[in-house]
């Protein structure tokens, strides 16, 4: 029985082949809309989690101000140089303490300028980023310290001023700062947040306090902890030092903030996360639509068929076998639309990804619930139209002009 | 073969006792069958004549257990139908009763041959059997070449022919046949005729039969006339009605 009413379903469908495609397209935009923002979201997603997983697990960031939720500080006195040496001497599990300080700020060699980022740090800056020098150097210890006028950029900044040439050895203008490139990063490309990690210029953090910012403030302190040891005690040990440097009361909340990159991860891909089940959730609403308009051609499509209902009816059709034949139609309607979606919804997520550089990660489950999903969309929507027909008196629906 | 209301007969085809039917309810009432008695003896040939308006509409309406009746009993086979689900009367149409009625009512844009096989299928009889079944209907109905043409391509009388397959396929024990000539002209109706005596005599089909022409009520060897829901003569010898 169900063979042919899947049968008389198809054929249904290849007579009024138009009207078939327009009842289907609700369905099929759902599903492939459905389909293609959790593939990008979760593309995205997972390059959250990449960069992250780059940057180092044992990272943590300390910066000031309270934190008030995701994103979120208030303000609080800067950090200085001596807070880190402090983390530095006094927190053993410490591989490297970075404190850093940056200003955007326009460079200037010979007839080109570019609008970068200056950042002021110690040599550990490299260490804790894991930034690796594609030629020259970093600066020396002793240059940090005398506040050297000397600094490593960025792959961007030297496309930007230099276009083909080696930049090492090339007297910069930061400001009123004249310095000397000693080193060129290898480049990195885009950060979780989007920004170009190319586009930056650093300098030892003395000449940036002195010759760029005319503070002594530190704005963020990079840390990285020894491999083995638990990111969760160095926090602890760190909120506890600058806590009483701070001199923070025992009733007052922390007036900076230690994240480590595990919560960073966490943030951030719980953002696209909701950004996606967000998205999605709107494409589902069209899931719904489509179903309404199947709804709307089943009721039609029952009341042009009275005469063949009465006819079936007449000759010995069952009400559930008339009910399953309307049923299965209205499936057979919605399944294609899920399947011509999801073939919809692979090409263009494809074309998309690319597009948008966002790795292309096919989620099995979630294309399967929405196929899933439009099946059902027809039982549901097909119900009252199959119910309906099933329900006819044969004597009328033979009467039916 | 015993024909009339033979009481001594203990097992009838069908029998109406009292039948009533009433339309609407209050006011509005309109009684259509006002108390119609008459039993049918297997291998019988009736004709129901009668103006429009008269019942007999509605009584070959509980024939076919498409209807229920207000009051009275019908009884098919011993059953009284009016016991019966709406299901379990479609079970009994689809096992023991054919239709032919004055408008065809095949199903278009499908082949006579599917057209043929649809009661077999909700028989649940295999596609093979069904479709050899279809084709031997339809050659006995004298469409042979004839059974991948759709209702659209094929005269009224070739239509009628195909509808007759349909009832004939499943070997029904009652047959009813609505008009079946009323959109034909006097020759396709004769040689319909021809056909329903060719099954009612060779292979005892029942045959209750509908229809306003007295020609046609001659090939029936019985006349039922209802007036006014109810019935007015129920006569053995065709021909000479009181109408």
């Amino acid at each position: 029985m169900l063979g042919v009413a899947l049968r008389l379903a198809l054929r249904e469908m290849r007579r009024n082949i138009m009207r078939s495609v327009l009842t289907m397209l609700g369905i099929i935009i759902g599903v492939a809309a459905v389909i293609v923002l959790v593939t990008l979201g979760s593309g995205a997603t997972r390059q959250v989690t990449q960069q992250i997983a780059n940057l180092g697990s044992n990272l943590l960031m300390v910066s000031v101000g309270k934190r008030m939720g995701p994103g979120q500080s208030s303000t609080a006195p800067a950090f200085k140089l001596a807070d880190a040496e402090a983390l530095a001497r006094e927190v053993p599990a410490l591989a490297a303490v970075a404190p850093q300080a940056s200003f955007a700020s326009t460079a200037i060699f010979a007839n080109e300028n570019w609008g970068t980022t200056v950042t002021g740090s110690t040599e550990q800056y490299f260490t804790v980023n894991n930034r690796q020098l594609a030629e020259g150097r970093i600066f020396t210890g002793s240059e940090a310290r005398s506040g050297a006028a000397v600094c490593v950029i960025g792959e961007t900044v030297r496309v930007k001023l230099f276009a083909g040439q080696s930049p090492l050895g090339a007297k910069m203008r930061l400001r009123k700062l004249s310095c000397e490139i000693v080193g060129l990063l290898k480049p990195k490309g885009q950060s979780t947040m989007g920004s170009d990690q190319d586009d930056i210029v650093i300098v030892p953090l003395r000449t940036f306090q002195r010759r760029i910012a005319g503070n002594d403030d530190v704005s963020l302190i990079q840390v990285s902890a020894k491999d083995d040891i638990s990111t969760d005690a160095v926090k602890q040990e760190l909120q506890r030092l600058l806590r009483i440097r701070r001199h923070s009361s025992a009733d007052e909340d922390d007036n900076f903030n230690v994240m480590d990159m595990k919560e960073i991860a966490a943030m951030l891909s719980g953002t696209t996360q909701m950004m996606t089940g967000l998205l999605g959730a709107v494409a589902a609403v069209s899931l719904l639509v489509g179903g309404i308009g199947i709804m709307n051609i089943m009721l039609v499509s029952v009341t042009e068929r009275t005469r063949e209902i009465g006819i079936r009816l007449a000759i010995g059709a069952l009400e559930n076998e008339i009910l399953l034949q309307f049923l299965v139609e209205a499936v057979v309607l919605s399944s294609s639309g899920g399947l011509i979606g999801i073939v919809l919804a692979l090409v263009s997520s494809s074309i998309l990804a690319a597009v948008l550089q966002v790795p292309l990660v096919f989620n099995l489950p979630v294309i399967a619930i929405a196929f899933m999903f439009s099946a059902t969309v027809g039982i549901v929507f097909g119900y009252v139209p199959a119910r309906k027909a099933a329900r006819m008196d044969p004597i009328e629906a033979l009467r039916h002009e | 073969m015993i024909a009339t209301s033979a009481n001594e007969n203990p097992q009838p085809l069908l029998e109406l006792q009292q039948v009533t039917k009433v339309y609407g309810t209050g006011e509005a009432a309109m009684p259509a069958l006002r108390g119609v008695s008459f039993r049918i003896e297997p291998g019988e040939f009736v004709a129901v004549m009668g103006p429009s308006g008269s019942g007999k509409s509605t009584c070959m309406n509980i024939l076919g257990c498409m209807d229920q009746p207000t009051a009275g009993r019908y009884c098919f086979q011993n059953v009284d139908v009016g016991l019966l689900s709406r299901n379990q009367r479609t079970l009994l149409r689809r096992h023991y009763l054919g239709f032919i009625f004055q408008g065809f009512n095949l199903l278009n844009r499908t082949s006579a041959l599917e057209n043929v096989e649809l009661p077999l299928i909700y028989r649940g009889i295999d596609s093979d059997v069904r479709r050899a079944a279809a084709y031997q209907a339809l050659d006995t109905v004298g469409l042979k070449g004839w059974e991948h043409h759709t209702p659209g391509e094929l005269s009224g009388g070739q239509q009628q022919r195909v509808a007759i397959a349909r009832a004939i396929v499943t070997q029904p024990l009652l047959l009813l046949a609505d008009e079946p000539t009323g959109n034909l002209d006097s020759k396709r109706s004769e040689e319909i005729m021809e056909l329903l005596t060719t099954f009612n005599r060779d292979r005892g089909i029942t045959i209750v039969m509908v229809t306003h022409e007295a020609d046609m009520a001659a090939y029936a060897k019985r006349t039922v006339h209802f007036r006014d829901g109810l019935i007015e003569s129920d006569q053995n010898q065709p021909g000479d009605s009181l109408c």
